[in-house]
């Protein structure tokens, strides 16, 4: 051990936690590989003599004394042309890729490259020689696919004096296509990408306050729940709740430029239902199939434990370079519990003293770091971009008091909490509007007004008035039933029923329901309170309220959201008009009694 | 290094772990066998591994081993088992995959690993196709569909293993031509129970296509480790390579939770929730992982795992962490098992997750998907007004909610309710659905399209005059 040519080796193996020796050769969070096969793994921990690896692959038959190569560089990415569209395991690992090579099972050992070194892309450069560029600064750009034009920059860094650029051309990732000396005179050659470590959030110039709310198309959330570009959203909720549906409608219709999403530690099949739809999927803006704005990261369960803690990391770094390109990207982690329990997990097997549940006493400050790689910001190159995080969180036994929805609750500014109740009677989303919240209500309100409709925040907050005394109302019904009511109470009843069923709830599957703009958002509920308030009248004329309930417009009304798309207000407008007839009638009739 | 080594003497034996000092040049996981000095052999595995100690777990449980004559032979492989089409089928094993029918041990086909490999997501084929189970609360409202894990949420003395026969008896999966298999994997059953699975798989003629691999109850705790993960592994060679549908019944995973407890906190580990490790989610997932279909393959597994959830109780760490992995759950319910309904299958915590794939025009009809929706909203507001009707008695009721009640009744008696033989078509779950929704009035249907309405009235009207 006096010599530093010492061959590392491993020491002990248990499960995804290997030691190995001596630790002087390493560094903290170095890339390692270890054994014959070439497992790759990370130092997490240096001891005096030891030092802890965390494998992203299975152990199984792997000796002490086996040998450990150290890479010199963190758990890193390859960020350039050739991400979009694909799909990577959590340590960048090109499945598509893998699959050609083993089969249908993954195997471990060495994959080769994330991104592929034998595709041509087609670089137009748009600086000159002899320019000075600075970190970040965009070199030149690549159709990476019909809907992403890829911005070439200078990595974060990087600055000096371009002595050399390509001319446009057909160049593959290997190629050199830009030279630049650095005012301490070193020569960087920089390829079509490149590598940057998973945990470190990449820089930017300058951070801006959400203010743009990132339409989702979920009536609900943008109604009611906001979330803002650059914002941090929780989905909480227990099995069966409709937490993946949830993901999977905000990652094919949120207004997003690019997506990331994230299968954390979830099922196969489900994965698969993501990449058999999105291909089919056009996007309700360019008409183009979803997956070419979609980059996946799957990390199934059955997939090694210690590449599902490193998936986040994977896809907010890429999230990030994307971003710095001047894109808005949106990025769904499913589910971020899993996360933790890897973090549990390997915590365990470092035997470290647990907090809450087994968890480590690191996860809140783990947490609240991933969400702080949210954000709305001026990239180095100027460019204004932003990365949305949403993650969604599988508390156990639907216990919302338990560690990860806990410190979840802290660190975003929206919660869409979904509810068993609601999901056992088929009622979806499931998102409970008592127990939700949205901070980004005033900051999204102008963009509302202005290009919406300057009543929305009125509206919204009618309607909202309506649901939290219908809630109250809902205790005396549960004693006494609905007939114990008076009318004027039982109009909130009917009322709070229309909102829910013909606003909030919405159907996934229904092929015009499944996206509603938010034009047709705000008209349609502003038919439903119209109704709504149209119904104080039939009380105060003391028709009995049934009577306007069994209005032929009741019908038209609930049949709304299946019919409208939202573009053209003459069918709203029409059904107001209807409303006003029939209700007129009904109390013509009355007087003239 | 390859071979096989072999040392005397134990360092420490606690629980169903045994250490052993000075072992070189062995791998993590790989299978040893321990040798007594009464010389009959037992199995384990290696836990963990340093440069001169290993922690073995010993499937066949440590007591009767002594200290200084236990003989440790490592074998310098992992667990590995034979599996043939031929060797296998029509066959009944030990939790160790050791014969038990007296026939020979299978020695011609194909050495695998136990654990197998993680199926890349790219590869598998999103399951579709429907599978007619004629239960009608699990084809209407919670379908399932091949290469689907549909585990069964149930407690102790209710009629799961009833409900899991009667399915593989009626799963139309087992009466097509192409070749299907039933791959039966018990832990900690009694023999009871065991034997009257054989009985039932004998009864329906297929006993010729079943593998049953059995821990009984009074057989090792540790063995149930192995036990599915040999059951899979056959599963998987007769589904991927022989292109066969296989149904695969895991039956109690409670106990084989309860196995993996027993060695944690044997090894002290830091445990995680009521005892149970902190890694219980990614070793349940390892199991239900391996279902599935996969692009181009012939074969599919289908998994119907049951566990019994101690104290009735769905947020016990076990239901609550299977349900985060399988596609779903059918979930039994004392309180109907007591009003006499069988099967007594409670839909409103019950799920299926690839339902809606698996439904719907050119699989079952048009308006399944629809149809299942109405039932749902309309069976939980009838458990709503069954709730207020206990408070304010049924009279105060309004017209309506003595409507809903009429319609909860029915639902039980004439939708759930049916016998252990009674194999419903799907067209005849539907019809009986569109029936009961009838008893509602007009403006309750929501989740219904009017053309579907006037479709289920039709068929009233039609059944009324009759």
């Amino acid at each position: 051990m006096e010599s530093t040519a010492q061959q590392p080796i491993v020491t002990m193996i248990s499960g995804p936690v290997v030691k190995a020796r001596p630790a002087h050769r390493f560094s903290m969070n170095e890339m390692v590989e270890v054994g014959d096969e070439r497992l790759v793994g990370e130092i997490i921990d240096l001891d005096k003599d030891l030092a802890t690896i965390q494998v992203y692959e299975d152990t199984t038959g792997l000796r002490p004394g086996a040998d450990v190569y150290a890479k010199g560089l963190p758990l890193y990415v390859e960020l350039g042309p050739g991400l979009m569209g694909e799909i990577f395991d959590g340590v960048q690992r090109p499945l598509e890729i893998l699959r050609g090579k083993w089969g249908d099972f993954i195997r471990r050992g060495k994959t080769g490259t994330a991104l592929p070194r034998d595709k041509v892309w087609q670089f137009t450069p748009s600086v000159r020689p002899g320019a000075m560029v600075l970190p970040g600064e965009i070199l030149g750009e690549l159709p990476e696919s019909h809907l992403i034009t890829h911005r070439i920059m200078v990595p974060p860094g990087v600055q000096g004096t371009l002595e050399h650029i390509v001319p446009k051309g057909d160049y593959t990732l290997d190629d050199v296509i830009a030279v630049i000396r650095s005012p301490s005179d070193k020569i960087h050659e920089l390829k079509l990408f490149h590598r940057w470590p998973v945990r470190k959030i990449r820089p930017y110039r300058e951070r801006l306050i959400p203010s743009e709310p990132l339409i989702t198309g979920q009536r609900v959330i943008d109604t009611f729940f906001p979330l803002a570009r650059g914002g941090t959203a929780g989905i909480p909720g227990g099995f069966g709740t409709g937490k993946t549906v949830a993901q999977h409608q905000l990652s094919k219709w949120a207004d997003a430029d690019i997506v990331v999403y994230i299968g954390c530690g979830e099922r196969g099949n489900e994965m698969t239902g993501v990449l058999v739809d999105l291909p089919k999927l056009l996007d309700p803006r360019t008409q183009r199939p979803l997956i070419e704005r979609t980059i996946l990261i799957a990390n199934t369960s059955d997939m090694p434990v210690a590449a599902r803690e490193a998936s986040i990391y994977t896809g907010v770094t890429i999230a990030e370079y994307y971003r710095d390109m001047g894109y808005d990207v949106a990025l769904m982690a499913d589910s971020t519990s899993r996360w933790a329990e890897a973090l549990r997990e390997i915590s365990g097997r470092l035997e470290e003293m647990p907090a809450e549940e087994g968890f480590p006493a690191y996860l809140a400050s783990r947490l609240a770091a991933f969400y702080e790689r949210a954000g709305q910001v001026v990239s180095l190159s100027g460019k204004k971009g932003s990365v949305t995080l949403i993650g969604a969180v599988s508390p156990p036994g639907g216990d919302f008091s338990e560690p990860v929805t806990m410190h979840t609750k802290r660190f975003v500014q929206c919660f869409w909490a979904l509810d068993k109740e609601l999901a056992s009677a088929r009622y979806f989303p499931a998102i409970n509007y008592l127990q939700s919240y949205s901070v980004y209500i005033s900051a999204v309100e102008p963009w509302w007004t202005e290009k919406v409709g300057n009543t929305w925040r009125t509206l919204r907050e009618k309607t909202i008035n309506i649901l939290q005394e219908d809630s109250r109302l809902q205790n005396i019904v549960k004693l006494l039933g609905e007939e114990a009511l008076p009318d004027d109470q039982k109009r909130i009843i009917e009322g709070a029923r229309l909102i829910k069923n013909d606003f909030l709830q919405q159907g996934a599957l229904d092929p015009v329901d499944t996206y509603a703009g938010p034009e047709k958002q705000f008209l349609l509920l502003d038919v439903i309170l119209h109704f709504i308030e149209r119904l104080a009248d039939v009380v105060k004329a003391r028709i009995p309220l049934f009577r306007a309930m069994e209005l032929p417009v009741v019908a038209e009304i609930h049949r709304l959201k299946f019919t409208q798309r939202g573009d053209d207000p003459g069918p709203f407008k029409s059904i107001k008009e209807q409303i006003d007839k029939e209700i007129n009638a009904l109390l013509h009739r009355q007087d003239s009694l | 290094m390859k071979g096989i080594l072999e040392y005397i003497g134990l360092d420490r034996i606690s629980g169903p772990l045994v250490v052993i000092s000075g072992v070189r040049g062995v791998g993590f996981g790989e299978i040893v066998e321990i040798v007594p000095s009464d010389g009959l052999s037992r199995q384990g595995r290696i836990l963990s591994i340093s440069e001169d100690v290993a922690v073995v777990e010993v499937f066949e449980g440590t007591s009767g081993l002594a200290q200084p004559t236990t003989r440790v032979r490592f074998l310098g492989r992992p667990f590995e088992i034979i599996v043939s089409k031929e060797e296998v089928l029509g066959r009944i094993f030990d939790g160790l995959g050791r014969p038990l029918d007296g026939g020979p041990v299978p020695f011609r086909g194909e050495r695998r690993n136990i654990n197998g490999l993680p199926i890349n997501p790219v590869a598998r084929a999103y399951p579709q196709d429907f599978i007619q189970t004629g239960i009608s609360a699990i084809d209407g409202m919670n379908t399932l569909v091949r290469g689907q894990k549909l585990p069964i949420f149930s407690g102790s003395g209710l009629p799961h293993n009833d409900l899991a026969t009667q399915i593989v008896r009626q799963a139309r999966l087992l009466t097509e031509d192409e070749g299907f298999a039933v791959i039966f994997g018990a832990m900690g059953v009694r023999h009871d129970e065991a034997e009257s699975f054989r009985r039932s798989f004998e009864k329906s003629g297929v006993l010729k296509n079943v593998a049953m691999f059995l821990n009984l109850a009074d057989d090792p705790t540790v063995e149930r480790l192995i036990t599915p993960r040999i059951a899979l592994t056959v599963a998987e060679y007769l589904a991927f390579e022989q292109g066969m549908h296989v149904l695969v019944i895991l039956t109690d995973m409670t106990n084989y939770c309860e196995a993996l407890r027993e060695v944690a906190t044997s090894k002290g580990e830091v445990p995680s929730r009521k005892g149970y490790p902190g890694y219980l989610y990614s070793d349940l997932a390892s199991i239900y992982e391996r279902a599935g279909h996969i692009i181009d393959k012939q074969g599919s597994i289908t998994q119907i795992a049951i566990l019994t959830m101690p104290d009735d109780d769905i947020t016990h760490p076990i239901p609550d962490l299977t349900g985060y992995i399988t596609e779903g759950q059918i979930v039994l319910d004392r309180s109907l098992a007591q009003r006499g309904i069988y099967p007594p299958i409670n839909v409103l915590p019950s799920l299926s997750r690839l339902m809606s794939d698996g439904i719907g025009e050119g699989r079952t009809r048009k308006d399944h998907a629809n149809l299942a929706s109405q039932l749902y909203a309309a069976y939980a507001h009838a458990r709503q007004v069954q709730r207020l009707a206990s408070i304010i008695g049924e009279e105060d009721l309004s017209a309506t909610d003595k409507l809903y009640l009429t319609f909860a009744r029915k639902f039980h008696d004439r939708f759930l309710q049916q016998g252990a033989d009674e194999n419903r078509t799907i067209t005849r779950t539907l019809e009986l659905g569109g029936e009961l929704v009838m008893f509602l009035p007009e403006q309750e249907l929501t989740r219904l399209k009017p053309e579907e309405i006037d479709q289920y009235g039709r068929i009233k009207r039609l059944a009324v005059s009759h």
